[in-house]
């Protein structure tokens, strides 16, 4: 069963074409890999599906509900989550807090509730904190709960910034070049964790990479995207031997 | 040494009512980024409300207070949603000079309503001068100095303790990325201005029931005022907000009994000037550094 249908996707910023008809079928507990050059248009394809940017044309569904037109905290909430290219944590809040406050606004509270029942807030908030914990741990994470997340090293903020999508309870993650910036070690241990997270979650996930190796060793089927229009789609063998592909890429 | 230390407890009393209405200030630039002019009106507004639901509509004391910090509240939301929001997308500059028109248009409304001239309000405060060895402590003062203390401790309470509360310190670090975390970005924005706009009411209770007159443009200079408080401890830091307001309250009400009261002004912004020289974020507020 198809987790996201995505039928012609398109839109234009004045007389610029940034994405033109993209087709994505994504099926439940998919790990799937969206590539392609520089200013393919991949970065505006994950604005398009959360709700940043309103397609042109095209539909949007996931699990069978449209999205198109719905602002970004309500596409959250039905179940898309994602990172970010260059790391937008909250860096002032502490690694806890900021896994809270995407737990928080999934299955929240009201602000009355939290004023009428002191009682439950406490518990609530108590269960709150081992569920952000326990996210925590998978990412190995949990020793640092308590640092500024702006204070982290590289490589464990782009973990945290996983870690805070995770925390809204996605049916799907999008991950915005997860490997960007890390070396070959991080990069393999970072291959390891998303392994990890989708076994763990049962969730499907969607990512942007550069990192051949990364896309090739974890990803099921790939789209290769090449001036907003799709080049190439398929499993990762095909597609990287497509010679449309490599001259993309490399050129002629 | 009784005088110095009476001067210090009333330059709290008014430090207090400063670090309240900065903090309105504070937290509306921290999450919309820019300055609300029309917040010290607020004050005013709570001003007339009180009297009238008091002397008019004949509330008792108690009621009269929580609708009058209520009104306010939704007055706050509906600037926002009326003036501001539309521009939220334009230069800053737009929004400032919609500020300022919103702030004339308030005490235009009210000097239509109820004419320039000041009315007389006689205090809902009701305690008598409390004497401590040799220190005489006005009860009004006693009286701000724990509903201020309350309010302060509530909000601090609030912003890093529950849920509402993380939304406004996500929103104010990153807007889109706080809207992809799931929170609702218009309503944070709005429970900002209600929050900053019922300590403005407070602020305002506390105000008139010392100087015991209302009049249209009884909001400017305290609101100006608290403006410095918010820049001095740090604009966008709440911590900061307390610490300006309480400061400048002391330092205002010290070289006004033993300086001069004409320069006591002149002699707390020039402390401004000093401070923003020597740290430009305020005293709270943190230095950007752009990473290149």
């Amino acid at each position: 069963m198809n987790l996201l249908e995505v039928k012609n996707l398109g839109i234009s910023f004045g007389g610029l074409r940034a994405v033109d008809n993209v087709n994505l079928l994504i099926e439940k507990g998919q790990l799937y890999g969206l590539i392609g050059p520089n200013g393919a248009g991949k970065t505006t394809v994950f604005n398009l599906l959360t709700g940043v940017y309103r397609p042109t044309d095209g539909t949007i569904k996931l699990d069978g509900v449209d999205l198109v037109g719905k602002s970004p905290s309500e596409i959250c909430k039905s179940g898309i989550a994602r990172t970010f290219q260059n790391i937008r944590l909250f860096k002032k809040m502490t690694v806890l807090d900021n896994v809270k406050t995407a737990l928080h606004n999934q299955q929240g509270y009201s602000l009355a509730e939290s004023f009428l029942h002191l009682g439950s807030y406490f518990k609530r908030e108590k269960s709150m904190d081992e569920k952000a914990l326990e996210i925590l741990k998978v990412f190995d994470l949990d020793g640092q709960a308590h640092y500024l997340a702006g204070n982290l090293p590289y490589g464990k903020q782009r973990k945290l910034e996983i870690a805070r999508g995770l925390a809204t309870n996605p049916k799907l993650l999008l991950l915005d070049e997860p490997a960007a910036g890390m070396n070959p070690n991080e990069t393999a241990e970072l291959m390891d964790t998303i392994q990890l997270v989708r076994k763990r979650y049962g969730i499907t996930i969607l990512l942007i990479e550069h990192d051949m190796k990364l896309v090739s060793g974890i990803c099921e089927k790939i789209l290769v995207l090449n001036f907003g229009m799709e080049l190439a789609a398929g499993t990762p063998e095909d597609v990287l031997n497509n010679p449309e592909v490599i001259t993309a890429y490399l050129g002629e | 040494m009784e005088s110095i230390i009476e001067q210090f407890i009333n330059g709290l009393r008014s430090g207090s009512i400063y670090a309240l209405i900065a903090l309105g200030y504070t937290m509306v630039y921290g999450i919309a980024k820019m300055i609300n002019f029309a917040h010290g009106d607020i004050i005013m507004v709570g001003a007339y409300v009180l009297y009238v639901s008091i002397t008019d509509l004949k509330m008792p004391v108690i009621p009269a207070v929580l609708f009058t910090i209520i009104v306010c509240a939704i007055l706050g939301i509906v600037i926002e949603k009326v003036a501001y929001k539309p521009l939220r997308k334009a230069p800053p500059l737009a929004v400032l000079i919609t500020a300022i028109g919103v702030s004339y248009l308030l005490q235009s409304v009210a000097l239509l309503i109820f004419t320039a001239n000041p009315i007389t309000f006689k205090s809902i405060i009701n305690l008598d001068t409390i004497k401590i060895g040799g220190i005489t402590i006005p009860g009004i003062t006693i009286v701000t100095l724990v509903v201020t203390s309350v309010c302060m401790i509530a909000l601090t309470l609030f912003i890093n303790k529950t849920k509402a509360g993380s939304a406004m310190r996500a929103v104010s670090e990153d807007k889109a990325a706080a809207q992809l975390m799931g929170i609702n970005v218009n309503r944070t924005i709005s429970l900002t201005f209600a929050i900053g706009s019922a300590l403005a009411a407070v602020a305002g209770i506390m105000f008139i029931c010392q100087f015991q007159s209302i009049k249209p443009t009884l909001g400017a200079l305290p609101g100006i005022k608290a403006f410095v408080a918010a820049v001095l401890g740090g604009i966008g830091s709440v911590p900061g907000a307390m610490l300006g307001g309480i400061l400048l309250g002391v330092i205002e009400s010290l070289s006004k009994a033993y300086l001069s009261t004409e320069l006591s002004d002149a002699i707390v912004f020039g402390v401004l000037v000093i401070v923003l020289l020597v740290k430009p974020s305020g005293l709270l507020g943190k230095n950007r550094i752009e990473k290149v």
